[in-house]
């Protein structure tokens, strides 16, 4: 056999997984979008037309897609900062001379990540429980009233986010934290030779130094929370009033719960399109910024 | 003095970063040692009154929870099993080996990580159904056999092999998948390990496909099980700690015995991408 041949033997099988049951269904999807495809459909294709953009045009005049956009946005322009916030200060700390027990920190602020997200949901959904939830309970030792998280629209998405900050920052943390190990420790010291204080330290050494890993980790993360949807599904169900329904939570709802194919399809791509254009600016952001 | 004082700041705050994180977990198992309706007073008890197993009795022997861990049992290590097989040979091939195209195809397929897997699952739904794979094992691990991200983290790792062991392998007039057995494969053996350990979490995990692809109780994963069972069974709290409980102690162990593994291969799959 040719060397060329074994190679394709090599790479064949995962190309064709990957052609078939990725790229085909992508592309299947875009098609589908311009389609009126819906059970009738699903019993007998004789029923299926092609109906252009209405899918897109009518996506954009229905309310519960600008609703489930509002949240997904919400969730994710109010819950990035305190996510990378979370995972930045705790690498910091972490990296501290000070730390002690270090390998056991790091073990124990990176265990919700590798939970199950639908069983830590079980177990936060206790947490905010309004009568008998932890949260409401610290909330009343501090002397604050008690807040129905989980039944009170304004307060529903603010739950899931607390809940998808404590799942996910550990994950940041550890690239953040390889990202401050790589920083020369002789920048520091020339820095406190020149009695620079470590809030100025931190401004002028860790932050520009740190600047190419984080904006990383922001586009990644990003991408991440657009996917919003197993949160909502255990924990509130989309609910109150509507108020946790995310874009894809709207998709699994028109796709699989009433079998709107062609519909669902057309709330994909918006996700995929407006996922795009969002890490196309932060990318934009990212260089502007390293070229500082 | 000022030392001291950063010192207690320090750890005073990585003391409560970490009762914040460990707390609902340990929290978890406690209540699920729990008599029914015990964990809905006021204040809430840390621990269990007279803590016992009657929880898990009850899922296991009426709530069918030894069928949803097997089917996680199996579904997740058959999938590990088999994504390895096709991402480690696919990804020594894209390092090592010369073949037309492969810096297009491989182009192509970092391009396409930008495009949410969830763009396919409508299509891909479809695909199965037509494969008579809906509401079946296959309907689950069919898409996960293969994975861009899997190919790239060997790719980048098989690199590192030299080429002068395979040239000398070949001289010796070895095969290439003999190479691949005997050279390439004990070479990989710590990125292997790597991507196992992820690509066993990922599925341990996965809630949206097999909660689309699987109708059928019987075949339910455990995520999919806990998510149905929870919406039944709203008012049981000390029950379902319980379910979450044996849905994600498997996980921590594994992460727990393989963690560095399981760190290298995060940063291996982030800072180099």
């Amino acid at each position: 056999m040719t060397r060329q041949g074994a190679a394709w033997l090599f790479v064949g099988p995962a190309l064709a997984v990957i052609g078939v049951f990725f790229f085909l269904p992508v592309l299947a999807a875009l098609a589908l979008s311009f389609t009126d495809f819906d059970i009738y459909a699903l019993a007998d294709l004789a029923n299926l037309r092609v109906v252009g953009l209405r899918n897109y045009v009518e996506l954009l005049q229905r309310s519960e897609f600008w609703n489930a956009l509002g949240n997904t946005l919400y969730f994710v322009v109010a819950g990035i900062p305190i996510s990378i916030g979370a995972s930045l200060g705790m690498a910091l700390l972490l990296h501290s001379r000070f730390t002690r027990f270090k390998p056991f920190f790091r073990t124990a602020l990176f265990a919700p990540v590798v939970t199950t997200l639908v069983a830590s949901a079980v177990v936060w959904r206790y947490l905010f429980n309004t009568r008998y939830g932890w949260l409401n309970y610290a909330l009343g030792s501090l002397g604050l009233p008690a807040i129905d998280w989980l039944g009170n629209p304004h307060f529903s998405m603010p739950a899931i986010i607390i809940f998808a900050v404590w799942k996910n920052f550990g994950y940041n943390m550890i690239i953040l934290l390889a990202g401050l190990q790589a920083i020369p420790e002789e920048l520091y010291e020339a820095a406190r030779i020149d009695g620079a204080s470590i809030g100025r330290q931190f401004l002028y050494i860790t932050l520009p130094m740190l600047w190419p890993m984080l904006s990383m980790v922001a586009i990644l993360t990003v991408a991440g929370y657009f996917q919003l949807f197993a949160e909502p599904y255990v924990m509130t169900q989309g609910g109150p009033l509507q108020s946790t329904v995310s874009v894809l939570y709207l998709m699994y709802d028109e796709g699989f719960k009433w079998w709107n194919l062609g519909s669902a399809s057309s709330v994909a791509f918006v996700l995929f399109l407006l996922m795009f254009a969002v890490t196309a600016v932060q990318l934009r952001f990212a260089r502007a910024g390293g070229a500082r | 003095m000022k030392r001291f004082r950063l010192s207690v700041l320090v750890n005073g705050l990585l003391w409560a970063a970490a009762l914040v994180t460990l707390f609902p977990l340990l929290w978890m198992l406690s209540a699920s040692l729990m008599a029914p309706g015990e964990a809905g007073s006021s204040p809430p008890p840390l621990l269990p009154r007279d803590p016992s197993f009657a929880n898990y009795r009850e899922l296991f022997a009426h709530g069918g929870m030894w069928r949803y861990l097997a089917n996680s049992v199996f579904l997740a290590t058959a999938a590990t099993l088999a994504s390895l097989a096709f991402n480690v040979s696919a990804g020594y091939a894209f390092a090592k080996l010369r073949f037309a195209g492969r810096e297009q195809i491989f182009r192509v397929l970092l391009g396409a990580l930008v495009i949410p897997g969830q763009v396919a699952m409508v299509p891909l739904f479809l695909l199965l159904k037509e494969l008579r794979l809906v509401n079946s094992y296959g309907g689950v691990i069919v898409p996960a056999l293969a994975s861009i991200f899997g190919i790239f983290l060997v790719r980048q790792y098989a690199r590192s092999i030299p080429d002068e062991l395979l040239e000398a392998a070949r001289m010796d007039g070895a095969s290439e998948y003999r190479i691949f057995v005997s050279v390439v494969l004990p070479a990989l053996k710590p990125i292997i390990v790597t991507l196992g350990v992820f690509t066993l979490l990922g599925t341990w995990n996965d809630f949206m496909w097999p909660l689309i692809v699987l109708a059928d109780k019987e075949l339910y994963t455990l995520p999919v099980a806990l998510a149905a069972l929870s919406r039944e069974h709203v008012q049981d709290d000390e029950l379902m700690m319980a379910g979450s409980v044996v849905t994600i102690l498997p996980v921590l162990l594994v992460f727990l015995s393989l963690q560095r593994y399981y760190l290298e291969g995060l940063l291996a799959g982030s800072v180099k991408g």
